[in-house]
């Protein structure tokens, strides 16, 4: 019953954001007040009945209700809790369901928020946004509906995936879509003010808060994505320049150069038209993901649900909403004009500097991820790109982004002295320098790698402490006076600081790894200890057992150092018998400065297990500056300046609750 | 095609231990070539599997690759040399670090091509952007700002 309504829900959400398409766009052309407040409550009673449905399938997946084929194909009874919830969204049908959810969730939050926006300006921004509902409707209704039931259910389910049966896995597609689909406001945004003529500093104002929710997501998502790959795939790699990765990744770097470039369109009124077309570019790259991850047009690890028919669908969404608006933007553009007068030296200048690198360094993952295809079909080759390529043609772009990054954030707008600015900067190089040099005599061999990432990693981070420090002037007064200034600062200037210190982290901790790591790979015979680094190991047994619904063979392993107690870890090896897949879980010491990381494999003839021992120092760095990237996005967000300016009535200005 | 690799990624994923990559036994005795070997596995694609390197791999296939690769290395061949062994057998499929050969050359050249670009149109507009203000304050002026401006200059 809960099942059949959910269907219906679904269909009356199509229909509610098909007439708020249509009456709003009218009313705006037309002035008609009436037909353009038709937008507000249609985009809240479209999520109403959207989230409905959503509840309704949800519901069915936690009651275990084996009578719809997707709950049958994708759950089992047996299966935690946690994982019945997330089983929901674990599937094509349910997903793209949640999709459309946060596609209507966006909508409702800017009808509830955009109190200040210009009647016209807001009726065609809901009314955007409901054509992107409008096209996922008709998708899910028509070719992937979640709701088909089975005409002779089933005793028990198939079971989900067992590499999705975990806590970091759960939350990693909700968070992405938040953010994938969270660029679709700022589309929606663009589109808009195409269609209206007009972009000033007010609309920059208005898009960048939904631009930096999305990319606080995207980070999230990104990042727990990531961490996931590290714990659970069993070796600790953490980024493997899959396609699915770069189809995520993609929107990252574009819509991390859209919140900069908003900045100069609020601030200095000038880069207008290079917004709007990453705007347009930027939920253009969200649908080419959403794409090639449905498609399976490119191999991929991810591989849940392709099929191509469906892929076909959503490439002519792909072709007719990114089409659609680069030809209203071909038209429009040249309306457009920029006021702005800056000089060569300027923050405007390091902004356009940003841009440039992130645009050209998504473009090379771009290429890159779709060069097989294009080898495949135009020179008759079947060939593959790699990390290894990825690897050597993506990082000089994020070096030199690292380079530039505190000094085009420490200029002045306008006009600046170059030579002023990196004077301002001298204690942060000399940090740098002096840490790459103690890490380059602590190193053992001449790997240039490690101090490298020191050296850009304390550069960026120092260089952030200098933004901060510089800001709050040079005012003489009471001793304490500066730094209580300091903390008086506002949230954006902390949101910008720390956001920058994070990428810095991240960037040294991906190099710091990579080049430190350690391996080790035996055949390790019970009670018999072995050395790893500084660390005695010890496979003191091996035990089998069973979980909710896997076996287990797990190991246990003491570890020590210089005869001092480190940890007891154990490392299993699950099987899962109706999905029948096995999965490694690897056992992890997780400290501030290594990971110590234990895998078990298989049994030995001779005796013994393999073991696969891994120091990883700094790993959690890696997402510690993800974490911060997003934290500081979020102190940007909470700006004192987006609440007064979005016009919003309530405290909080996000309008995107993360549910 | 799809259908066959799908396929082949599942008996992948059912007939092996979840256990990846090297296993001791395959470990060379002398870690010089051990290294070379590892470093060459990287860049060889475990050809059942969904874009994983044999060293990652924990496929039937990428073993067979990686005992190729270190069989090829004790024989005395370069890394050249034994990469060109498997491209032979395998085809350009199996190279994850493609070759810039051909039409490649236009993948690896599409970063340092577009950067410069980027980098001539980024000039262009920071020119016009940056251009004094005199020269520009006539046209930006509409027709009513200009009228208005008119009347105060008579006052």
């Amino acid at each position: 019953m809960i099942t059949e309504l959910g269907h219906f829900a679904l269909i009356l959400a199509f229909m509610i954001a098909i007439i708020q398409v249509v009456i709003p766009l009218i009313g705006a052309h037309k002035r008609w007040p009436g037909w353009m407040a038709i937008a507000e409550p249609a985009a809240q009673a479209q999520f109403l009945f959207t989230a409905f449905a959503f509840g309704a399938l949800m519901w069915a997946f936690v009651t275990s209700d084996f009578s719809l084929k997707l709950v049958t194909l994708n759950s089992h009874s047996a299966k935690p809790m946690l994982y019945k919830i997330s089983g929901t969204w674990g599937n094509h049908e349910g997903s793209m369901l949640l999709w459309v959810l946060i596609v209507s969730l966006f909508g409702a939050a800017a009808s509830v928020f955009g109190d200040g926006l210009p009647p016209t300006l807001k009726a065609r921004v809901l009314a955007v946004q409901a054509a992107i509902g409008v096209a996922f409707f008709a998708f899910i209704l028509f070719t992937s509906n979640p709701f088909l039931r089975l005409v002779n259910p089933p005793f028990d389910g198939q079971d989900l995936n067992p590499l999705l049966q975990d806590p970091g896995l759960a939350f990693h597609p909700p968070f992405l879509y938040l953010g994938y689909v969270g660029l679709s406001m700022a589309f929606s945004f663009a589109v808009a003010a195409l269609i209206e003529g007009r972009v000033d500093a007010a609309w920059g104002r208005w898009v960048r808060p939904w631009t930096l929710a999305a990319w606080i997501f995207l980070t999230i998502g990104i990042a727990l994505g990531s961490w996931w790959a590290y714990y659970e795939l069993g070796w600790g790699g953490f980024w493997f320049w899959d396609p699915v990765e770069n189809a995520s990744f993609m929107p990252w770097l574009l819509s991390a150069a859209l919140l900069h470039s908003a900045i100069v369109v609020e601030k200095r009124e000038s880069l207008k038209s290079w917004t709007i077309l990453l705007a347009i570019l930027a939920f253009g790259f969200s649908l080419i993901g959403t794409f090639i991850v449905r498609s399976g047009l490119l191999t991929s690890v991810h591989a849940f649900a392709n099929d191509p028919e469906r892929g076909v669908v959503i490439l002519m969404i792909l072709a007719v909403f990114t089409g659609g608006a680069l030809m209203l933007f071909a038209l429009r553009a040249q309306a457009l004009e920029a006021k702005g007068v800056f000089s060569m030296v300027s923050r405007e200048s390091g902004l356009v500097a940003n841009n440039l690198l992130l645009a050209v360094s998504c473009f090379v993952v771009f290429v890159g991820t779709l060069w097989p295809v294009v080898a495949e079909m135009a020179f008759d080759r079947k060939l593959s790109v790699g990390a290894p390529f990825f690897n050597a043609a993506f990082p000089p772009f994020a070096v030199a982004l690292g380079v530039l990054m505190p000094v085009g954030a420490l200029l002045p707008w306008k006009r600046a002295k170059l030579g002023r600015t990196l004077w301002s900067l001298r204690y942060a190089a000399g940090l740098a320098l002096a840490l790459a040099g103690l890490a380059w005599a602590m190193q053992g061999d001449h790997s240039l790698l490690g101090p490298i990432g020191v050296l850009l990693g304390a550069w960026i981070v120092s260089g952030a402490a200098t933004d901060l420090w510089t800001r709050v002037g040079r005012r003489s007064g009471r001793p304490f006076g500066r730094l209580a200034r300091l903390l008086r600062l506002p949230r954006a200037d902390w949101g910008k600081a720390v956001a920058h210190a994070g990428f810095g982290v991240t960037l040294f901790a991906i190099a710091g790894l990579t080049a430190w790591q350690q391996e080790d790979i035996r055949v390790a015979e019970i009670d018999v200890s072995f050395e790893v680094g500084a660390y005695q190991l010890v496979l003191t047994g091996v035990e089998d057992g069973r979980g909710p619904n896997y076996f287990t063979t797990m190991g246990v392993v003491e570890v020590t150092r210089n005869g001092q107690f480190v940890a007891t870890l154990r490392p299993e090896k699950r099987v899962y018998p109706v999905a029948q897949m096995p999965t490694t879980e690897a056992a992890i010491d997780f400290r501030f400065t290594r990971d110590l990381y234990v895998v078990i494999g298989d049994a030995q003839e001779g005796g013994g297990f393999t073991i696969r021992t891994y120091l990883k120092p700094f790993a959690n760095w890696i997402w510690g500056g993800c974490l911060m990237m997003a934290l500081g996005g979020g102190l940007s967000l909470s700006d004192r300046r987006f609440r007064v300016a979005a016009g919003a009535r309530k405290a909080r200005p996000q309008g995107v609750p993360a549910e | 095609m799809m259908r066959l690799l799908s396929a082949s990624l599942v008996l992948c994923l059912l007939l092996s231990s979840p256990v990846r990559a090297v296993q001791p036994d395959e470990v060379l005795a002398d870690p010089a070539l051990e290294t070379r070997a590892r470093e060459l596995s990287k860049d060889l694609r475990c050809l059942v599997c969904r874009n994983e390197s044999i060293d990652e791999s924990n496929a039937d296939l990428a073993r067979d690759l990686r005992l190729l690769v270190r069989e090829r290395l004790v024989a005395g061949d370069s890394d050249r040399e034994a990469i060109d062994f498997i491209v032979d057998r395998y085809g350009e499929f199996v190279l994850l670090k493609p070759t810039t050969q051909g039409a490649n050359w236009l993948l690896w050249a599409s970063g340092p091509l577009m950067l410069l670009v980027a980098l001539l149109l980024a000039f262009a507009y920071l020119r016009k952007r940056s251009e004094p203000d005199r020269t520009r304050a006539g046209e930006g002026l509409s027709a009513t700002e200009e009228a208005r401006l008119q009347e105060i200059l008579k006052d």
